[in-house]
């Protein structure tokens, strides 16, 4: 047996969300006193390719082929189940990325294996189960999921497990498999990048606006206090109905669901279905002129005062803290 | 062109999350149950391109008789009929399996499902159908047009999107931005009730996972808060004390 990670690249580089995942597949192996296998699909450097060493894998599978450059969810499934087989991995990991989630049922087909989505911590193995945290009821809960099959697929919720260096030596491996044309149905024709913007899955630090802002104008102060953090933008619900913020920045129960370090929540009065999305944050900070919001009462932190004034103060604070630090 | 939405029924977007029996099973007194929201876009964007006679809409579930009212929600808004394999949905591996033995015996050139469902937030379905039917899947889009015999669609991806073509039939799961929720008018109430709702039992299956127990989060300790015009506080608090920034 071993444990296989998938490891996503977007434009040949690795993500943080992939050595994340890579630590937690390398944690994985170690509970099995066994060995960590990392496939890599698509155009990467043998420089990129190597880091994965340094989180602990101990092969590298190299898919390199122009056909397979930008992700193929049908074909990509097929060399990773391939990987899995050819390598005896009974435990295959991947991010539970917007790709990840794509690859992660697929391979659960093909392999006969149970699947956990949006895993949060490392399986426990006590008493002869295998059983896994994962997020449930869109953050307003965790389920713990038991695998009874023998092989087992598991997509890691991005932010939920630390990096860890554990240096192994490893080899990269050319590898390939004949994919059948059928594979390759679903054509790419564009891939638009907002190069500009921090992505909000992956984001460490989130600034989020709500009604509070009271207008789509108002959101330079929003964009000019995430710049500033290094921060990806979102915001509730409202907003993105009232389309003064485009869908791919509705954090909540019926959004995108985040889990960074930071989630700094501005003019949100923190409906149940927002505070869903948000509720794995590891610290909020609350900015509300409602010192009755409920928003208060999950934050860490809070300033009750009106957006308008408090936020450009605290641009201007960071601002201070930047040039002391 | 024939149409299968793929829907689930799940506790409404306000209910309390609670737990029985040692926290193992979700306590489902007193919560409302809806049509899952993912869903309800499938739906509605299934009805837009079918709109005018061009093609037919059914409604699929796993799920035991209480997911009826959900179903018959579904084709007040407008699904032509509706199909429910009598089980409880065990896990996403049992409910696409069933559903991939409906679609082998009535095939369709488009299934939809929600991106997730908001209980298990799985967003495995569509892969899953897409593998034991050898159809190209994508998991989330958040665009689809059709353009003859394929469709363009638009794919998330962290920080942007990617726009593929690909040929029917195909499976999709659907988040916003792909059309917005249909309300049912009066017609659609009344019509619903007559609209056909074939009950079907499961085929057996070997399931491979098992929810044993729940956790809620843990609480947050009292917020603590800083005056309005001491923002240089919360940022030293953040710096020194929650080590964030």
């Amino acid at each position: 047996m071993s444990v296989l990670i998938y490891t996503e690249n977007a434009d040949g580089k690795f993500k943080k969300s992939t050595f994340e995942a890579v630590s937690y597949a390398r944690a994985i192996a170690d509970q099995n006193n066994t060995s960590l296998i990392a496939i890599s699909i698509g155009d990467v450097s043998n420089n990129e390719l190597n880091l994965l060493a340094k989180y602990g894998a101990e092969k590298i599978l190299n898919v390199a082929n122009a056909q397979l450059k930008n992700f193929v969810n049908q074909a990509y499934a097929s060399i990773i189940a391939e990987a899995a087989k050819k390598q005896s991995a009974d435990i295959v990991v991947l991010s539970n990325s917007f790709s990840g989630r794509g690859l992660a049922p697929r391979l659960g087909v093909k392999l006969d294996a149970g699947v956990v989505d949006g895993a949060v911590s490392l399986p426990d193995q006590s008493g002869g189960k295998f059983t896994v945290k994962k997020n449930a009821f869109s953050g307003k809960a965790f389920a713990v999921v038991e695998l009874t099959s023998v092989n087992k697929i598991i997509a890691l919720t991005p932010n939920s497990y630390k990096i860890i260096e554990a240096a192994k030596p490893a080899q990269v491996e050319d590898f390939s498999i004949e994919v059948k044309a059928s594979d390759f149905k679903a054509m790419l024709k564009e891939i638009v990048r907002s190069t500009d913007k921090v992505s909000l899955p992956d984001a460490e630090i989130v600034v989020s606006g709500g009604r509070g802002l009271k207008g789509p104008e108002n959101w330079g102060m929003i964009e000019e206090l995430a710049d500033l953090l290094g921060a990806a933008t979102a915001c509730s619900k409202p907003v993105s109905d009232a389309g003064w913020r485009p869908h791919s920045e509705h954090v909540g129960q019926t959004g995108i669901a985040v889990s960074p370090n930071l989630y700094i929540a501005i003019g949100i009065s923190g409906a149940i279905q927002h505070l869903a999305g948000i509720s794995s944050s590891k610290v909020i900070v609350v900015i509300n002129k409602d010192a009755e919001a409920p928003f208060f009462k999950v934050a860490d932190y809070g300033i009750v005062g009106d957006a308008f004034e408090v936020v450009p103060k605290l641009i201007a604070a960071i601002k201070e803290h930047k040039n002391v630090a | 062109m024939k149409v299968l939405v793929c829907i689930s029924n799940v506790p409404d977007t306000t209910t309390k999350i609670t737990f029985t029996d040692n926290n193992t099973q979700f306590n489902t007194n007193g919560v409302q149950f809806i049509l899952n929201p993912y869903d309800e876009i499938a739906l509605a964007r299934a009805i837009e391109l079918t709109d005018g006679d061009k093609g037919t809409v059914t409604v699929i579930n796993v799920g035991e008789a209480n997911t009826e009212a959900t179903i018959r929600k579904a084709l007040a808004i407008g699904a032509t009929d509706a199909v429910r394999i009598n089980a409880k949905p065990h896990d996403a591996w049992f409910v696409a399996y069933q559903i991939a033995q409906y679609v082998k015996a009535n095939p369709f050139d488009l299934i939809l499902t929600g991106r997730e469902s908001i209980d298990y937030n799985g967003s495995k379905v569509a892969g899953m159908l897409g593998e034991l039917l050898d159809l190209p899947s994508v998991s989330i889009i958040k665009k689809l047009e059709v353009d003859g015999d394929k469709a363009t669609v638009e794919r998330e991806i962290e920080g942007g999107k990617e726009i593929l073509t690909i040929p029917f039939p195909f499976v999709a799961g659907t988040a916003e931005g792909v059309a917005e929720p249909k309300i049912p008018n009066m017609r659609g109430i009344m019509s619903a009730r007559t609209k056909p709702l074939e009950v079907l039992e499961a085929v057996e299956v070997k399931t491979n996972s098992e929810i044993i127990s729940y956790e809620t989060p843990a609480q947050r300790g009292q917020v603590k808060l800083v005056a309005a015009d001491d923002t240089a506080k919360l940022i030293d608090l953040l710096h020194t004390e929650a080590r964030v920034i």
